[in-house]
């Protein structure tokens, strides 16, 4: 086992060292009614050829977006990654030390802990932003779990077109410790009912959580809706899929949110079948102390070198226990850096013109379905790389019989939606191709 | 062949992203807009950040160096020895890395048609299987992130099954060396915790247990090897006194190296358990993250486990969210797959010769360090412990030195420290897990680098007292970062 050093010498010696003669001994503490007499029923081990081969083997059974024209989006986005971001993350420094405990040899995730927090907090509009949640789904959950400490309250109000898997995990979290959720309808524009909003929330709101651009693509009018939230005391939550809107759209903190929490996966992390990716949160000043996850603070050494170390401890799990503000311990750590070098490596600029060109090839793809007599456009609300197309049959079938013409053409909103059963929603980002809108909508034009 | 490994090197100073930030710089080469294409004409001005995003900028040369100089700070697992124990730093096998960035699993898209993922799906059907095997457990859910929302979830399908019988219960028992992420999970639960007390040897007490445990009570959590690395022994009677009064057993598999192949929480009462991956089954760390925390359960609690769940229909997979009784979704999409491809392609290279190998190892080096430091520090065990050892500073207290001093102190020496103050019923607790992938040589540098830090102790106590001297940073001032916040950067 090329894992493994000892040779048979070693393992006598270690065992003369112990003054035991098998290393069956060195588990006699274990009752032997409890130990396994059968091996593992396990496939047999595999050399390294033989592993790649069914490692390739099982791979290629998938379609992937790297061969296959793709209109998917929904919370995962098939964005660029700059060949920096994958080749520096497989540096062992980076890839295998542990959690930053001990900071005199752990001051490189730190300082890239305290670069993430920075572009994060800039990037959402925010004073603060914790060193990563796990994902977007239970980033939110923990905002909701933030603002009904802060509030006291217990009356989580959340758009009905916030992700639907977000949703459910919000449901999962949030129901134990006692939460009460509400679902906010949507309009005819498919951005949140305001009308509707403000009759739902009272004094026993926490929270009004809506994601922006929202699950049907459109972009909500954030401050609007922090407006009726703070009006009965409560806090707005915005939630962001793909942070890359963020190079052309206010931020959530500009336009009057409390906390907002994004999915980072657009961030150069890839698309993996959605994981592992990453959880961003930001928020005020204010809230720092009931703020869930890690944060890295800057400091000085014993020399008074410029340094950093974990900060806030006492909020955590392993100092406070039952009393603290997350369980969270394991976050995503290696996707923050990764992240860390894309915003780095992307810049300014770049994040802009990544906007800009998944807008764009929103704008070419809408104008080309359009062009298609029986799909309509059934919300009127500006969109950003994401929008709801309907068509003529149930776009479950339509999905699929694109898959049989080598496309992936978009997600059938009938899974979550029951009454938009013809809804489908289709995305575009950087990375599609001109030629491949153009072959979506022939194809469609052939089913419809 | 040194001694030990520590060494003096140059090592770089680097400023901050924002500090080398200039206006006009470029790191990434994009495909470029169409001339024509205005966005004020596709979006409103009200809702346009006009100043742009707020980012830094360079370019890729200044990226990459910025990086590199940074990694250089960290101490990692590819480098050198990592004994913390609890957190089971095992080599990250490179061919893990490789499989995970197949196209075909890296760009494949959660959404897809199922037909186009029967590569994902037949992995993650066979991963379950797996580790259902390892821990002697008949259903397995993968999607949890980590070793804290495993146990989340399991208390969750511990709240659902005693929901199913019409009440939920009160509160979950749980002893007094258990990491810090039990309580936690729970009281996210809703649930009170019952704090009981270790014996004498630091094992469960199911003399203890039998006096807390009711019918309000939904269960125990036990984490077995327990956090002082010994088996717990007295787990099957436990679990029937707690079986007897309606409860359930939850195992927290994070010591799990200790048992592959060897003996089944599955066989010792376990109703739920949940695997580390990024512990056990060998995927990196990546300073803290991420990981995977896939529950386990015996069949009865089946209908509990989240969705989505994976079948196999003949020769097809697919999944199903039909699960009325389920404690729901716990996650978007399909848990971190890329940490579960790693761990898929270690377990099939490993197989169950291999995984037992890898706990006998582990045991041996634990045992090995042990008997070669117990007249240098004053252990902490009992009784013979298994994948980890726990020495403690009594002896070195005489001299006014304690843990945190030795700890630092190992870092001169090439080294990084084990894990210190924990478990908590063990004071001044240095707690080395050496993992299995670390030869005799390897343990034999650090076993000569902490005799030679208890000679200073005695000899040179300031010395220790002061480290580490060796390092990038001297000791950090952490009560600053608290009392002086800054947290982000700012001009």
């Amino acid at each position: 086992m090329r894992y493994i050093p000892h040779t048979s010498d070693d393992i006598r010696e270690m065992l003369a060292d112990i003054g035991t003669a098998r290393v069956e001994d060195l588990f006699s503490t274990i009752p032997e009614k409890l130990q396994v007499k059968e091996p593992l029923n396990l496939p047999k081990a595999l050399s390294e050829p033989e592993l790649m081969a069914e490692l390739t083997r099982l791979a290629a059974k998938n379609t992937n977006a790297t061969t296959t024209a793709s209109f998917l989006g929904a919370g995962a986005y098939n964005h660029y990654s700059p060949t920096l971001v994958n080749t520096l993350i497989q540096r062992s420094e980076l890839l295998t030390p542990y959690t930053p405990y001990q900071a005199e040899i752990a001051q490189g995730t730190l300082q890239i802990i305290f670069e993430f927090q920075t572009m994060v907090a800039n990037l959402l509009g925010f004073d603060l932003a914790n060193a990563s949640m796990y994902d977007g789904s239970t980033a939110m959950a923990e905002a909701a779990l933030m603002a009904m400490r802060i509030t006291k309250r217990k009356g989580i109000v959340v758009a009905h077109t916030a992700h639907p898997e977000y949703r459910a995990v919000l449901d999962n979290i949030i129901t134990p410790p006692g939460a009460k959720i509400q679902l906010a309808a949507f309009a005819s524009t498919g951005l949140m009912d305001l009308d509707q909003l403000k009759s739902q929330v009272n004094n026993t709101t926490a929270a009004v959580i809506v994601q922006s651009p929202n699950f049907f693509g459109g972009i909500e009018s954030i401050s609007k809706i922090a407006d009726i939230a703070h009006a009965v005391g409560a806090l707005c939550i915005v939630v962001v899929t793909d942070p890359t809107s963020l190079g052309l759209l206010k931020s959530p903190g500009a336009q009057g949110a409390d906390i907002a929490v994004a999915e980072g996966q657009s961030f150069g992390l890839g698309l993996q079948f959605g994981g592992p990716n990453l959880g961003l949160f930001a928020t005020k000043n204010e809230f720092l102390r009931m703020m869930p996850g890690r944060l890295v603070g800057e400091t000085t050494d014993a020399e008074g070198r410029r340094g950093y170390a974990l900060a806030f401890a006492t909020r955590e799990q392993h100092i406070r226990r039952e009393k603290a503000t997350s369980n969270i311990c394991t976050n995503q750590a290696l996707c923050a850096t990764a992240a860390t070098i894309y915003m780095a490596t992307i810049g300014k600029q770049g994040l802009q013109q990544v906007a800009t060109l998944s807008l764009e090839r929103a704008v070419q793809l809408r104008k080309r379905l359009g062009k298609i007599k029986s799909i309509s456009f059934p919300f009127s609300a500006p969109t950003y790389n994401e929008f709801v197309v309907r068509l003529p049959i149930a776009a479950a079938d339509a999905v699929h019989k694109l898959t049989s013409k080598n496309i992936l053409g978009g997600v059938a909103l009938s899974r979550w939606y029951a009454n938009q059963p013809n809804d489908l929603l289709v995305c575009t980002t950087e990375l599609t191709q001109p030629g491949h809108i153009d072959d979506l909508g022939r194809a469609l034009e052939e089913i419809l | 062949m040194p001694a030990t490994p520590g060494g003096t090197g140059l090592i770089l100073e680097e400023a901050t992203l924002f500090d080398l930030s200039r206006p006009g710089r470029k790191g990434a080469s994009l495909p470029a807009v169409s001339t024509s294409f205005n966005v004020s004409k596709h979006l409103p001005a009200d809702l346009l950040n006009t100043d742009g995003p707020n980012l830094p900028e360079l370019s890729e040369p200044e990226v990459n160096r910025h990086f590199v100089r940074l990694s250089t700070w960290n101490y990692n697992k590819d480098a050198g020895f990592f004994p913390l124990g609890s957190c089971t730093m095992k080599y990250n096998p490179k061919v893990n890395e490789w499989s995970a960035r197949l196209p075909g699993f890296a760009a494949s898209h959660p959404y897809q048609p199922l037909e186009t993922v029967q590569g994902n799906l037949e992995l993650l059907y066979n991963l379950e299987k797996f580790l259902g095997e390892v821990g002697g457990m008949e259903c397995v859910t993968l999607w949890p992130n980590a070793g804290a929302h495993g146990e989340l979830t399991g208390i969750q399908i511990m709240r659902s099954y005693h929901l199913a019988k019409g009440n939920a219960r009160k509160s979950i028992i749980i002893p007094d060396s258990a990491h810090g992420t039990n309580p936690a999970s729970t009281a996210l639960c809703g649930y009170s915790v019952i704090q009981v007390k270790s014996n004498e040897k630091g094992h469960l007490d199911p003399e203890a247990v039998a006096k807390v445990m009711t019918e309000d009570v939904a269960g125990i959590m036990v984490t077995n090897p327990s956090t002082l690395g010994l088996f717990e022994t007295h787990l099957p009677e436990v679990a029937e006194i707690v079986h007897a009064k309606g409860g359930l057993v939850y195992c927290d598999g994070a010591n799990l190296n200790a048992l592959m192949g060897v003996a089944k929480l599955g066989h010792c009462g376990a109703d739920i358990m949940h695997y580390n991956l990024h512990k056990t089954f060998s995927t990196p760390h990546g300073g803290g993250g991420p990981g995977a925390g896939p529950v386990g359960v015996k069949k009865h609690l089946e209908p509990f486990l989240p969705v989505p769940r994976v079948v196999k229909d003949g020769d097809n997979y697919t999944i199903t969210e039909d699960c009325p009784q389920s404690v729901g979704r716990v996650r978007a999409f399909f848990g971190n797959f890329g940490v579960l491809v790693r761990a898929y392609t270690y377990i099939r290279e490993l197989g169950a010769d291999g995984l037992k190998l890898a706990t006998q190892m582990a045991v041996l080096n634990s045992n090995y360090i042990l008997a070669k430091l117990k007249d240098d520090y004053q252990p902490a065990q009992k009784e013979r412990p298994l994948h980890e050892c726990i020495l403690t500073d009594k002896k070195q207290q005489e001299f006014g030195v304690k843990t945190l001093d030795i700890a630092k102190r190992l870092m001169d020496y090439g080294f990084h420290p084990p894990t210190v103050y924990f478990p908590l019923i063990v004071p001044g607790a240095m707690m080395i897990e050496p993992t299995e992938t670390e030869s005799k040589e390897a343990c034999d540098q650090f076993i000569t680098a902490m005799k030679e830090i208890a000679r200073e102790c005695e000899a040179t106590p300031e010395k220790v007292k002061s480290a580490p001297h060796r390092t990038f940073r001297r000791r950090l001032d952490e009560a600053k970062a608290v009392k002086e916040p800054k947290l982000i950067w700012k001009k």
